[in-house]
């Protein structure tokens, strides 16, 4: 009885209209926290390679969080959890920006021939522009009225370029890492988005099995 | 009365009301300092880590030196500041972040310290550094640094020539190239166990480009030995190369007759080659070479500077390798 109480005492709170912007305004702590190391200079010696980075690496975490969503409200079986997949998207595109924007501003000085010939050049560039313009399809099309525009089937077809995001964000990391062949972070994001997507597999495919027989 | 109608006139604000000049004036200093105080838990911890780094790199013995009358020692640039030059490091028996070696060489141990000089030298012997210490004058040094990641600094080191070493040991005629292996103690090196690289690290000469005077056996920085996480107590610094060229903490010093496969070379064959001269029109396959930060100048927002071929050192040293394809020889 106590356990089902807790559970009822969590529900309401995830429901409650303030719990989605608390969360939002936890989210951009570390914007925060990046925007005060450059008012204060913090980076360390090289703050444009600490921000690339950092963005980056932000990225990857909300990219990680928002496909816990789907998991979470399945397991628990609480749709409050859906209140927060939209804002979560769009807070790892929100780093996604940020990370392209600290690339062409800070490393390229906003020079588009350079930029353009560096995805042409380095494979793992390219790979993160797709993912920048998969997110971007994903963002533009977030709000209720492109959900109704396009038909909730064709909608949600489209919003699984997510998984498409998740790997060839890890490529674009585990490219970046080679370098000094340190891929313990990467082998870490890649089983966390590995375990997610394995998740969905095992999940969906186990539930139409069962639907068949 | 909220609506106010036309017998109202106007509404004064009482005098009590009223900002103050003097905090109207300060406004955007409140702004900060109620922004300081929520990042104040974060940033205090940043800041005491940085102090450590500090705390590793002040108060080491002062290694008196001379200006060095070799052409094109002293590069006419603004220095980086020492802070920046001690704790932006990549030296991976320490770990692969840059700021792991400010923080864990402290462990590295350099006294006593020896140079094992053997191959095809006249008698092979280990010499101890205080007596390697003796065999040349110490001269100071401005050179670039360029990392083959993209980013460069000015130090002035302190040392001298390589050439004085090689005299000393008199190598044999069959005597090609030099290799040298660096400490690799997993005891005192936490990144020896990360398994990046093939331990111990070692880097590799052609005898010609070893006895250049512009090849530094260096001993000092900034007017002090040798920081633990530049390279304590002994390290070479080859200007006109990528800076991991330059090895440090070298315990041995071989010549051999055949070009050793050095350590990049080893773990990355088509990234690195044995010479991995300077150079802006040979891009590393994964990034451009064209172009470089330097570390503290200008703002963020600055372009990075153009790389110059062989770091600057063209004129000093091009004739090393006349004729020789740089695209097949990277």
């Amino acid at each position: 009885m106590r356990r089902l109480h807790t559970h009822q005492h969590l529900r309401q709170h995830l429901r409650h209209p303030l719990a989605k912007w608390t969360w939002v305004a936890c989210s951009l702590v570390p914007f925060v926290y990046l925007c005060a190391g450059v008012w204060w200079d913090r980076l360390g010696p090289n703050p444009a390679e600490a921000l690339i980075r950092a963005s980056g690496d932000w990225t990857l975490r909300f990219l990680c969080i928002t496909l816990l969503i789907t998991p979470l409200r399945i397991t628990t079986q609480w749709p409050e959890w859906l209140l927060f997949r939209r804002s979560l998207g769009l807070l790892t595109f929100f780093y996604a920006c940020l990370h392209a924007l600290c690339y062409s501003l800070l490393d390229m000085s906003w020079e588009w021939d350079e930029i353009a010939k560096d995805i042409v050049k380095r494979p793992f560039i390219a790979v993160g522009l797709a993912c920048f313009v998969l997110l971007m399809a994903l963002a533009a099309t977030s709000f209720n009225a492109a959900v109704k525009a396009m038909g909730a089937t064709r909608w949600r077809q489209l919003h699984r370029a997510v998984y498409a995001v998740a790997v060839l964000g890890i490529l674009h990391f585990f490219w970046m890492r080679a370098t000094k062949r340190n891929f313990a972070e990467v082998w870490l994001y890649a089983s966390l988005l590995g375990a997610l997507l394995g998740w969905r597999v095992y999940h969906f495919t186990k539930r139409s099995l069962w639907k068949v027989s | 009365m909220l609506i106010r109608t036309h017998q109202d006139g106007f509404i004064h604000p009482l005098s009590s009301e009223i900002t103050s000049p003097e905090a109207y004036a300060t406004r955007r200093q409140l702004l900060r300092q109620w922004t300081a105080g929520a990042a104040a838990a974060g940033l205090s911890a940043w800041g005491q880590r940085e102090a450590f780094a500090q705390g590793t790199t002040a108060k080491l013995a002062a290694l008196p030196a001379n200006q060095s009358p070799v052409q094109g020692a002293m590069a006419v640039e603004k220095l980086t500041s020492q802070h920046d030059a001690t704790t932006y490091n990549n030296f991976y028996e320490f770990g692969v972040d840059k700021s792991d070696p400010a923080r864990k060489a402290h462990t590295l141990k350099t006294t006593p310290w020896s140079i094992e000089v053997e191959g095809l030298v006249k008698k092979p012997t280990r010499f101890n550094l205080e007596d390697i210490m003796k065999w040349g004058a110490m001269q100071e040094r401005i050179y670039r640094l360029r990392c083959v990641e993209g980013w460069s600094m000015v130090i002035p080191w302190i040392g001298y020539s390589l050439s004085d070493l090689i005299r000393r040991v008199e190598p044999l005629p069959g005597a090609k190239y030099i290799e040298f292996i660096t400490q690799a103690d997993a005891q005192t090196m936490p990144g020896i166990r990360g398994g990046y690289l093939d331990w111990p690290y070692t880097e590799g000469l052609r005898m010609d480009e070893a006895m250049h005077p512009l090849t530094l056996l260096s001993f000092g920085m900034y007017g002090e030995v040798l920081p633990k996480q530049n390279g304590a107590p002994v390290r070479l610094v080859v200007p006109w190369k990528y800076g991991f060229k330059s090895g440090k903490s070298i315990v041995k010093i071989r010549f051999v007759e055949k070009q050793p496969v050095v350590s990049w070379e080893k773990a990355a064959p088509q990234e690195y080659g044995f010479y991995s001269n300077v150079n802006p029109k040979v891009d590393h396959p994964r990034w451009s070479q064209a172009s470089e930060r330097r570390i503290g100048e200008g703002g963020l927002l600055d372009k990075k500077r153009k790389t110059l071929m062989f770091n600057g050192y063209e004129a000093q040293v091009a004739s090393l390798y006349a004729g020789m394809d740089l695209v097949k020889h990277f």
